[in-house]
């Protein structure tokens, strides 16, 4: 049972999990000061139309994945700033919409998919290609992040106040949706569409109390994600579950746990 | 001049916020702008840092003027952790380094540098905010209902210490007040706004003004009127008034008045 372990494929995912864990701590933290949650979720539902067409058009699925992201965040951003409906209900729409065209058009097309793993993901088939792609995701958001990260955390205190200081606070808009993007695209592997924004939000909510700087709690998001994706892969091999689910329990575990320790149930 | 609005109009959803006013803001100014609830205050100061483009009219900025700015009622979300010193120099240049101990020296915030912002009383966070503003040496400052979650004596305590920062570092300012006792007590230059500049000049002539008893109400107008009258008696600058107007509001003051 040991040797399982050394198994390229217990590897490969290991490793993809532990790439996904850097880029969805840091990006989990701005989407719970934020308050993004539901934005997350909806750009993750509509991966599922770009898994379709990607399926469908023969084209690499990560690129189809981004493309479609990216097309569903502008969209959504253009939509916010005509401010004609509350940001959830056009979330709502966008996203269930994406959702449902998406099994639509893998029905129509007759493409044997396996539904289970596009929901929930299917880290232990990852392959060196898709390796490479999440590290390259990895450098260009980690990158990206550390750049821009004092006007990013300014902007995310108070639009108002960085844009009187100068800061291009669209831009930084647009750069959380893309960064938003890379991580949907390159997380959907292993958790699937269902699970992702609890990779995004379990690890820097457990992070918060924990920590008194915004860097702290993203450097400790980052760190209980990769513990949680150790521990899912043990839970899954040993216990024999679906590995993204197992990892997520894991990390509603160490939420639940952090929590009681540090007391943070009664602040208010 | 450092900063200035000329003749801008803005509408939002049809409704007209601000109609044909101009403002300018010049080195040594201390301006407050008083108005109902409504009145197209802070959308005036938005256009004015450029966070609203007005849809007529024009703002004029001294070319690299510093100016600071401290938004209405700012709170920050409690899930992200920061503490003062960390979030006073978050995204701001080294060359201000030296700036920040003199500042938190005499805003008196050295004590607070390690506590969580979230841990602050309002009266600290306004003097954090402050802080801030004032590291890069700024030409003016703009604030908005700065004392608003204030306590009486919080207030007191927060417009002295702007009394100071514009006489000692001779910075203009520029602020939306609703604490019209303190209006009249500390500002120069009071700009009665609603939609439209109705009144402007010195508190005396303001609380006199027809437009500002039509604002505020007559019993407002007549309170602030006596108010302003004993002043006259007074001091032209209206220091050392505490004794004064007890009868008024001599409770909320405990000796203690805005220009120390």
């Amino acid at each position: 049972m040991a040797d399982i372990w050394l198994a390229d494929f217990v590897i490969n995912a290991l490793l993809a999990g532990l790439g996904i864990a850097v880029i969805c701590g840091m990006m989990g933290c701005f989407v719970v000061w934020r308050k993004m949650a539901y934005f997350g979720d909806s750009l993750a539902h509509s991966a599922l139309l770009g898994i379709a067409i990607g399926l469908a058009a023969g084209i690499t699925m990560s690129l189809a994945i981004t493309l479609i992201c990216l097309t569903f965040a502008l969209l959504l951003f253009w939509l916010q700033h005509r401010g004609v409906l509350a940001t959830d209900t056009l979330l709502g729409i966008l996203s269930h919409g994406a959702l449902s065209g998406g099994i639509v058009l893998l029905s129509i097309m007759r493409i044997p998919v396996d539904l289970h793993a596009l929901l929930f993901g299917d880290i232990l088939t990852v392959k060196p290609t898709d390796l490479t792609l999440i590290g390259i995701g990895l450098i260009i958001s980690t990158g990206l992040m550390i750049k821009f990260w004092a006007p990013l955390v300014l902007a995310t205190i108070s639009e108002d106040l960085a844009k009187a200081e100068g800061v291009n606070t669209k831009f930084m808009q647009i750069l959380i949706l893309i960064l938003m993007t890379i991580t949907v695209a390159v997380s959907v592997r292993m958790v699937g569409v269902l699970l992702i924004t609890s990779m995004l939000i379990i690890p820097a909510a457990t992070a918060r109390p924990l920590t008194r700087s915004p860097e702290a709690m993203a450097i400790t998001a980052i760190m209980i994600g990769m513990l949680a994706v150790v521990g899912g892969m043990v839970l899954s091999i040993e216990a024999n579950t679906p590995t993204g689910p197992s990892m997520v329990v894991m990390l509603a575990a160490f939420f639940a746990l952090v929590m009681t320790v540090t007391g943070f149930w009664r602040k208010s | 001049m450092i900063i200035s609005a000329d003749n801008i109009s803005h509408r939002f959803n049809n409704r007209v916020v601000l109609d044909q006013v101009s403002l300018e803001v010049k080195k040594g100014d201390f301006i407050t702008i008083i108005g109902p609830n409504g009145a197209g205050k802070s959308t005036l100061l938005k256009c004015l840092m450029g966070l609203i483009t007005p849809d007529h009219g024009q703002i004029k900025r001294k070319p690299y003027s510093r100016i600071g700015y401290i938004p209405q009622r700012m709170a920050v979300n409690p899930s992200l952790p920061i503490t003062v010193a960390r979030f006073i120099e978050l995204n701001k240049s080294k060359a201000s380094t030296p700036n920040r101990s003199t500042l938190t020296d005499d805003l008196g915030i050295n004590d607070l540098a390690h506590k969580p912002i979230h841990s602050l009383s309002g009266g600290e966070w306004q003097r954090v905010l402050l802080a801030r503003a004032l590291q890069d040496e700024p030409e003016a400052i703009i604030l908005d209902e700065p004392a608003q979650n204030l306590d009486i004596s919080g207030q007191l305590q927060f417009y002295k210490t702007l009394d100071e920062i514009h006489q000692n570092r001779g910075i203009a300012i520029l602020m939306v007040s609703h604490d019209l006792h303190m209006v009249m007590a500390s500002t120069q230059q009071v700009v009665c706004l609603y939609h439209h500049i109705c009144c402007s000049g010195a508190p005396q002539t303001v609380a006199r003004d027809p437009e500002f008893a039509h604002l505020f109400g007559q019993d407002m107008a007549k309170m602030m009127a006596i108010y302003q009258h004993q002043h006259d008696h007074d001091h032209h600058h209206g220091h050392h008034h505490d004794h004064h107007h007890d009868h008024h509001h001599g409770h909320e003051h405990h000796g203690e008045t805005p220009h120390g």
